[in-house]
């Protein structure tokens, strides 16, 4: 059984096929990117997965589950969070606010239990106690000490991509879904994020499929490199064999080489 | 004279702060003018009245059953008939909350008839208290009272609770609150919920002011709805400052100016507010940067 796989997948918008029979396997633990020119149907593929779209044919499996047909929220419970291109935060709310809601499904406690909350030894108190200590950790994992109160829709541009990981990461995902994690971030952002995704693979033991343009941080981060273009698959493999394709040197360093 | 124009103002304008709360609720979270505001309330209110009279359940009894069947009422509401729609207009969801009110003011309608019928639920507005040259009735009390203690239980049901934090993140954001794992939809029923229980409360003080019959609520909504405009729709704290603003000024308007023309100062307002304002007194607006 594969860790996580899209097998057959196919979206249409009207007219236009935006994933075409795209089929691939992701194993558990690495990090996998995808790469495709503009409106080759890379994000299509996650808004299918996360539940966003329903795609007209195809199955996507993950840990064994039969993920198409169920709603965003039954996705998130199964362990997959993600991270969008245009930020999807929740502006008016401080940094910690936002990571805070990333641990949604991991709070029970009703109305009730929450009021009739004294002392440290009630389970809604633990609870509480348990998603504020995973929270920290991953705000001084991501450096966010200096953000926590600020709301987060008036952070710089880089400070919002970190938030919306953190808020992903709060999920404790097994699979994390990134839709280009290093757009519009200056130099020092995108060095400091390219070690801390390797962190967060190998430490917090998550599995990471990845969009992206920048070559150099896809070939340096994947295990392995899935190309696309009209959604169709061009080739499926290691970072090596993906940059030697004849079709993706002709994509990414022109015509004549 | 003044002092207690002032006080009876923001009497009533407790009640326009409720409806205008009801509706920003509402507003905030599913975009959606809701002009069957005023119905729901009225018909909850006279659900209390029918348990009173006809059913002789003690008062108590009778408004709590009231409120329950409000919160159910809302939840219903957005279940059957806004849920449904697809991708629905601004203008669509306005004829649709339209229609809704008539269909409940037709039930009423029926079930009670249309004559007007009192509902002192508590002979209070009869009870009176001075204070030097001002006088407030006990009813004028409770109506304060009992608004502020609801306000500052929503304010902290939205401000610490999971479901009052994941009604925010709704409001703000559907699409992340859906992929962490917030049930939107259910979300959204129960904010229609809460929303009339809300303007139920808003019903349940003014029927013992007014007369109970399918009308009741037709003033407090319009009230209510330049409340939440002067707020800027999205603000609770406007809407609430909005309502109580209304209040006194209206009642100063009548006292000072012309009583004839009164209830149309609250008309004026909106006109004014969308001269100069149209985002409100005291709306925070982010615009999302692209």
């Amino acid at each position: 059984m594969d860790f996580f796989s899209v097998k057959n997948l196919t979206k249409r918008f009207g007219g236009l096929v935006a994933v075409n029979d795209l089929s691939f396997t992701v194993k558990k633990g690495e990090i996998f990117s995808i790469i495709g020119p503009n409106g080759a149907g890379k994000t299509t593929v996650f808004n299918c997965i996360s539940g966003i779209y329903r795609p007209e044919r195809g199955e996507v499996a993950f840990e064994g589950n039969q993920l198409l047909g169920l709603k965003p929220h039954q996705i998130a419970a199964k362990g997959i969070a993600r991270t969008f291109q245009n930020l999807e935060l929740f502006p008016m709310m401080s940094t910690m606010e936002n990571i805070m809601l990333g641990r949604h499904i991991h709070m029970k406690s009703g109305l009730l239990a929450g009021a009739f909350m004294f002392g440290r030894r009630f389970r809604a108190a633990q609870e509480e106690v348990a998603n504020r200590e995973a929270v920290e950790k991953i705000i001084d994992l991501l450096d966010l000490q200096a953000v926590r109160d600020r709301f987060a829709g008036y952070l710089p541009y880089g400070r919002q991509k970190l938030v919306e990981l953190a808020r992903a990461l709060a999920l404790t995902p097994k699979l994390l879904l990134l839709d280009e994690p290093f757009a519009g971030m200056n130099r020092e952002e995108r060095q400091d994020l390219y070690f801390w995704l390797q962190d967060i693979q190998a430490e917090l033991d998550i599995t990471i499929i990845m969009i992206e343009h920048d070559l150099q941080m896809v070939t340096g981060l994947s295990d392995r490199i899935l190309v696309i273009d009209f959604g169709k698959k061009i080739i499926e493999d290691v970072p090596e064999k993906v940059t030697a394709h004849p079709e993706v040197l002709k994509a990414y360093m022109g015509e004549s080489a | 004279m003044f002092t207690q124009l002032i006080i009876t103002g923001i009497s009533i304008g407790s009640l326009y702060a409720l409806m205008a709360l009801a509706m920003s609720i509402i507003y905030k979270t599913s975009h959606t003018p809701n002009f069957a505001q005023g119905e729901m309330a009225m018909i909850s209110t006279f659900v209390a009245f029918a348990l009173q009279t006809t059913y002789q359940f003690p008062l108590g009894i009778a408004l709590l059953g009231a409120l329950l069947f409000s919160l159910i009422l809302g939840v219903v509401i957005e279940f059957c008939f806004l849920r449904r729609a697809k991708n629905p207009t601004i203008v669509d969801l306005i004829v649709m909350t339209i229609g809704i009110q008539l269909i409940i003011q037709g039930i009423a309608g029926w079930k009670w008839g249309a004559e007007q019928k009192d509902f002192p639920f508590l002979d209070l507005d009869s009870q009176l208290v001075h204070f030097g040259d001002v006088v407030i009735s006990h009813l004028n009390i409770l109506t304060i009272g009992t608004s502020l203690v609801l306000m500052l239980l929503l304010y902290l049901f939205f401000q610490h609770t999971r479901m009052g934090t994941a009604m925010r993140a709704t409001q703000q954001n559907e699409v992340a609150a859906k992929i962490n794992g917030i049930r939107v939809n259910r979300i959204k029923a129960f904010t229609w919920g809460i929303s009339s229980f809300v303007g139920a409360v808003a019903g349940l003080f003014f029927a013992p002011i007014s007369t109970l019959d399918p009308y009741l609520m037709w003033e407090p909504l319009i009230k209510g709805f330049a409340a939440a405009v002067l707020g800027g729709m999205t603000s609770l704290g406007g809407a609430v400052l909005g309502g109580y603003l209304l209040g006194i000024i209206e009642n100063l308007f009548g006292a000072y100016i012309s009583l004839e023309f009164k209830s149309t100062v609250a008309f004026v307002i909106i006109v004014l507010v969308l001269w100069f304002r149209p985002s409100g007194l005291f709306a925070k607006h982010y615009q999302r940067k692209v």
